[in-house]
């Protein structure tokens, strides 16, 4: 049976090397502030201030009316035609324009044909002007040349706002590799010193040390979810549909699962600069390009797809974007959630049985 | 002329005095050690020689260079071997070696002449493409101190070389290091095992910065006023407890088989007698030769 | 209090330990000697339960060491060379964690070890951060912290690396006292001077005994003047210097 009285002396220590520790501690509070405002202003994925260059040679009223519903969205900016056309070509070159457009001199009643043209040099962009120009032409009632009329609804964030997207995405990152880190390294960091040595010939068990390990850093990744949270919804007007409760539970399980992940990593490495490597290895970059963050699994590989079934992220993206967004209930998400507590317990059970294994 | 040659130097950290006035001077293959416990000043005065530290006032002066103004003509002409094992533990034994011979800018022909003989001087030749860091302990001392001596250098200076290193592997060290001496090498060694400082020609003990002694082992045996009397007894305990009555607890060291008494004058031979009637299992009680350490320990006192 | 037999540890094809038999009585001090590799680190991780015996029995105060593991452990204190104390905990935390993972209460047991403390100079220091104290201080808290749960039995692995000779011979005048209190103490050591402290030591060779008994009559049986020479002798090691 384990010894409560001994996880908690174990936990204890561990309360003060971490206070002690003010530079790790700046690293677990700054960083994830530091993040969200460096992904929530510089990474936007949202265009706006399009420069566009617009060469109506019509100049009639259905003309200016094109014209002026570009104008009036937030989305592009005109810029000046100087004396002389500059063509496409040599504009985007010298990036004054990102786009052109040219309205031919019978626009109106007969002619609805317009030209756009795009620097697609970044295609993500250009792709997205291209959408927000047709939306624009679009909402302008002229007619388009199909027959169809196709209209989208958009759910849960209907101005598509890149913060809705990416503030539970960074929950997820941020506590995954926060967990990870930290655990392995306040494992590894006692075997580097021989303080294991010490803590092995008393009467400790494996499991009192892991959970010792573990439970102040569970408390110090829901502490840190929460600051996320605080601050992603207080910069970015993220909303929170679900009930706390339920954000709380699976947050719970999830910085469960990334503690795990730190222990196995710790039984691993040897020293300390092992166990950093190996755990920013093992969550930094699976969880930004595995985990349905960046990129939509559906449209991976198979083989990848299959690959993202182990990815801690991937059933807390799903989680968290349910709960904030959706205000999913427990019913819709137990799945996800009982995936991430497998994932925990199957990892706790190796950490300990190699734990006692390498060090007896 | 002396190797090195050191007056008044003291090193002062802030206000903090490191050395206090210590006069040195090395002649040409001798083994000067520095002795003295942890903080008593031995790295900063062997740094202060390798030109590694500034020094405030006295002067050092490096095979006939100035410290203060020629760091550069000493620093190619020394060999140093600091505390810390400070090679390169990925590379092997043959590239830390040509690693140290390119820094010193020696050719290559010579290098492998020298390295040659530094093969067979530290027995290191089978291991020469093995990792520095899967070497033992007692073969990194020797590729460092191999390193250090790669560049021919007259005198070189060893900061605790044995430090942690097992008995053997310093008996062996310290072959090598009485056969540089006989090649004619002046070498400066600092160490905490006294049994090393016996080895030296000369010594100088350092406590808290100054020195409190100089000379050869021997000198500074025979220059010390006191006596060490061993004493044994069926109940060594028992012994301890009736002498703790009879003289000061630091006077008393307490062994597996033997007590020490240090005592300033000769213990007459009526005290002997007297303390053998009151304790009668007191078996026996004889002067004997102090060693470095007993020594040592006194002065510091 | 220790009995072994035929204790025997292998690595492999390498045998690290082999064939070492031990009677250890209570309050006695025991010196392990030999040079690094000579199974002496082995011999004491088999004796405090961090390593398993690849052979032969242990048995601590009658209890096999593998079947009761787990009793055994509450009877033996550990102080390694590295010191294993926490830096960027203050002394007194150190102490704290100690009985906290052995659960003894913390109070009591600071009680008990007050003279010891006093003894060591450490009452003053006990909310000193460990890494801002000196090397000698380190050592003498990481035996008060070996201590804590008041253990029959105590393994001090080359305790005195790295610490200055006075603190040194402070320090074996205590590891004396323990020993008179009918603690039995297992030590290794470097320092072929400090073997003079034990009642008995064993001189260990690639996982070999070659010597065992007390100090003073090994000098005499071997015609050694000291434990340094004795020791060079009993290995082959042939060099008249020292």
């Amino acid at each position: 049976m384990p010894s409560f009285s001994r996880i908690r002396a174990i936990a204890e220590k561990e309360v003060f090397h971490i206070l002690r520790d003010s530079r790790t501690l700046a690293i677990i509070f700054l960083m994830p502030l530091l993040q969200l405002i460096i992904f929530g202003y510089a990474m936007n994925m949202e265009i706006r201030q399009v420069p566009l260059l617009v060469d109506d040679l019509a100049m009639n009223s259905s003309s200016r009316a094109l014209v002026s519903a570009f104008v009036n969205t937030d989305y592009f900016v005109l810029i000046a035609k100087e004396a002389g056309t500059l063509k496409p070509d040599e504009l985007f070159r010298e990036r004054r324009a990102q786009a052109t457009l040219t309205i031919p001199k019978d626009f109106g009643a007969f002619q609805h044909r317009v030209l756009l043209r795009i620097d697609a040099s970044d295609p993500n962009s250009a792709q997205m002007i291209q959408n927000y120009a047709l939306g624009i032409v679009n909402s302008t009632g002229v007619r388009t040349e199909a027959g169809i009329d196709l209209r989208a609804q958009i759910l849960y964030n209907p101005d598509l706002k890149s913060s809705f997207f990416f503030v539970p995405g960074l929950i997820a990152l941020i506590l995954v590799m926060v967990c990870a880190l930290l655990t392995s390294i306040s494992i590894s960091r006692e075997k580097e010193m021989g303080t294991m040595e010490q803590i092995l010939v008393s009467p400790v068990s494996a499991t009192e040390i892991l959970f010792g390990k573990v439970i102040p850093y569970l408390i110090l990744g829901l502490l840190d979810a929460l600051i996320i949270l605080a601050v992603g919804m207080l910069l970015f007007q993220v909303p929170f549909r679900g009930d706390f409760s339920v954000f709380l539970l699976f947050t719970f399980l999830y910085v469960l699962t990334s503690l795990c992940l730190g222990l196995l990593v710790s039984t691993v490495a040897k020293t300390q600069q092992a166990a950093m490597m190996m755990a920013l290895g093992l969550t930094l970059l699976p969880t930004l390009l595995l985990s349905g963050y960046m990129f939509p699994i559906t449209s991976m590989p198979v083989i990848l797809q299959k690959l993202t079934y182990i990815i801690p992220a991937r059933y807390y993206l799903q989680i968290i974007r349910g709960i904030m967004l959706k205000g999913n209930n427990i019913a819709q998400l137990y799945q996800a959630g009982l995936s991430l507590l497998s994932m925990s317990v199957l990892m706790l059970i190796v950490a300990a049985r190699r734990f006692k294994l390498r060090l007896s | 002329m002396n190797v090195l040659k050191i007056q008044e130097l003291s090193v002062r950290y802030g206000p903090v005095e490191a050395l206090s006035k210590v006069d040195l001077e090395v002649q040409p293959a001798m083994v000067y050690g520095i002795i003295g416990p942890d903080g008593a000043g031995k790295t900063t005065l062997l740094r202060s020689i390798c030109t590694l530290l500034p020094y405030q006032e006295g002067s050092i002066e490096v095979l006939g260079y100035d410290a203060a103004n020629r760091a550069k003509e000493i620093r190619a002409r020394i060999g140093y071997m600091p505390q810390r094992f400070s090679l390169y533990q990925d590379l092997s034994v043959q590239q830390n070696l040509r690693f140290f011979a390119r820094l010193f800018k020696v050719n290559h022909a010579d290098m492998l002449k020298r390295r040659e003989q530094l093969y067979k001087f530290s027995r290191l030749e089978p291991f020469a493409k093995r990792l520095a860091g899967n070497l033992s302990g007692g073969m990194k001392q020797k590729l460092a101190l191999s390193c250090a001596l790669i560049h021919t250098p007259g005198l070189i200076i060893l900061d605790e070389p044995t430090f942690g290193v097992d008995p053997v592997s310093r008996v062996e060290f310290w072959q090598l290091l009485h056969q540089l001496k006989a090649d004619g090498i002046s070498i400066v060694v600092s160490t905490p095992y006294m049994d090393e400082a016996s080895q030296c020609d000369q010594v100088v003990l350092l406590h808290k910065g100054r020195m409190i002694g100089q000379g050869s082992p021997a000198e500074i045996i025979s220059g010390w006023k006191g006596k060490l009397y061993s004493l044994t007894s069926s109940d060594l305990r028992k012994l301890y407890e009736f002498l703790l009555s009879r003289a000061n607890k630091e006077d008393l060291q307490l062994f597996g088989s033997e007590i020490h008494l240090f005592s300033e004058q000769e213990l007459s031979s009526d005290k002997i007698a007297s303390w053998q009637r009151e304790f009668p299992a007191l078996e026996s009680c004889v002067e004997i030769k102090p060693g470095m350490e007993d020594v040592f320990l006194r002065m510091m006192q | 209090m220790i009995h072994t037999s035929h204790l025997v540890k292998q690595f492999g094809s390498f045998k690290a330990v082999d064939e070492i038999n031990l009677e250890i009585g209570r309050g006695e001090i025991f010196g392990f000697l030999g040079a690094n590799g000579a199974g002496k680190t082995t011999t004491i991780r088999m004796l405090s339960g961090l390593l398993k015996p690849s052979s032969g029995e242990i048995r601590i105060d009658d209890l096999d060491i593998v079947r009761h593991s787990e009793q055994i452990k509450h009877k033996l204190g550990y102080m390694s060379q590295k010191f294993s104390l926490y830096p960027d905990l203050k002394a007194v935390e150190n102490l704290q964690f100690y009985a906290g993972i052995y659960r003894v209460p913390f109070e009591p047991a600071l009680k008990r070890l007050e003279p010891l403390l006093e003894q060591f100079g450490l009452s003053s220091i006990l909310n000193t951060l460990t890494q801002d104290l000196p090397m000698g201080y380190k050592q003498r808290l990481s035996l008060v912290a070996a201590l804590m749960h008041d253990p029959p039995l105590v393994f001090l692995d080359e305790p005195t690396s790295g610490v200055d000779p006075q603190a040194r011979r402070e320090f074996w005048q205590v590891i004396n006292d323990l020993a008179n209190l009918g603690k039995t103490i297992i030590v290794s050591t470097h320092f072929m001077d400090e073997a003079e402290y034990c009642h008995r030591v064993i001189i260990m060779q690639d996982g070999r005994e070659v010597a065992l008994g007390n100090p003073a009559e090994l000098k005499t049986k071997h015609g050694s003047a000291n434990m340094q020479e004795l020791f060079l002798k009993v290995l082959g090691v042939s060099d008249a210097k020292l």
